[in-house]
């Protein structure tokens, strides 16, 4: 008996472009895979943001539209707003959310838009070489700060998860980690619980993932994962934030 | 009888694989890929592998692209 195969959506012989023992691959994968089991493939728009997630529409069998740096949700929003029957979902990186983007990631789920975010939170500007990001931890070196991000020059590290789930219009808000296969586990549920708000009508549905970058943590994908559990997750508590579905 | 799937070609020797199997029946090859880079391979000589997936599951690549039970 099989039991595991490549999820249907993903396109054929699809190779990742990531770099070795990057978590995309497998937040693109549970993507895949809940676009299959509630069969979602026909009928779904995905609005690209910029960064290693722009590659999305390279691997997954669905209509896309590219959005400039960090306006995903604002023409996700406009996607949806246009095509009320159709699944809307943004993939993003951290600095494409929460920095850049971050009025147009807040505002659409402070207007309970019918849409679903996921933010991929490793720490660093990947694609451009591993610069200082919205969460970026106190201490961590990166090409812009050597020394260590200090909070006096560069401020603290943004909560993301804790900032959607205080927008009114959010109905699902989680953070979820990829380093076990436990949390992997984890993170395909928050990630079904957070399309199903959009497909009942419910509002804003959003899903921070801790990911690593091993190219630009100078670490093998075995130190990336236990920088995740012993440094991110410590400052980035795991769980869900906000559901309107409990009690 | 269990077994999984490697494809080769999509494997960038990351070797999380190697230190997921609960049963440690996927070890660093002796060949190399087209980047020079030594590949994984699957060796079950005693029907060790009950299918639990935890490979796959943690492949970035999707590299393992099957597992039978």
């Amino acid at each position: 008996m099989q039991v595991f195969s490549l999820p249907k959506s993903m396109k054929e012989n699809c190779k990742y472009t990531f770099c070795p023992g990057c978590d995309h691959g497998i937040a693109v994968r549970l993507v895949a895979e809940l676009l299959d089991e509630l069969n979602l493939k026909g009928k779904t728009i995905l609005a690209a943001s910029i960064g290693c997630s722009v590659f999305l529409y390279d691997f997954l069998d669905v209509d896309a539209i590219e959005a400039p740096h960090g306006r995903a949700m604002a023409e996700a929003t406009g996607v949806k707003r246009a095509r009320p029957d159709k699944f809307v979902f943004t993939y993003q990186g951290d600095g494409d959310f929460a920095s850049i983007g971050l009025a147009e990631s807040t505002h659409a789920a402070i207007r309970a838009e019918n849409l679903t975010g996921i933010c991929i939170n490793n720490t660093t500007y990947g694609m451009t070489g591993g610069q200082l990001g919205p969460t970026t931890l106190i201490g961590q070196k990166t090409t812009t700060s050597p020394m260590g991000r200090f909070k006096d020059t560069y401020g603290y590290p943004i909560k993301i998860a804790e900032h959607i789930a205080l927008c009114e219009g959010t109905a699902f808000s989680a953070r979820v980690a990829l380093d076990t296969v436990a949390h992997i586990n984890q993170a395909k549920k928050a990630l079904r619980k957070a399309f199903q708000v959009q497909l009942d009508g419910l509002g804003y549905g959003f899903v921070e993932i801790l990911s690593t970058c091993p190219t630009n943590w100078k670490m093998t994908p075995d130190e990336a994962h236990e920088r995740v559990k012993n440094e991110m997750i410590p400052v980035f508590p795991l769980g869900i934030f906000k559901d309107v579905t409990e009690g | 009888m269990a077994h999984i799937v490697i494809d080769e070609s999509k494997c960038k020797s990351c070797f999380i694989c190697v230190g997921t199997c609960p049963k440690g029946l996927i070890k660093k090859s002796n060949r190399v890929s087209k980047l020079g880079d030594n590949l994984v391979e699957f060796k079950d000589e005693n029907n060790e592998c009950i299918g639990c997936a935890m490979c796959a599951t943690r492949c970035p690549d999707l590299a393992i692209v099957e597992v039978h039970k």
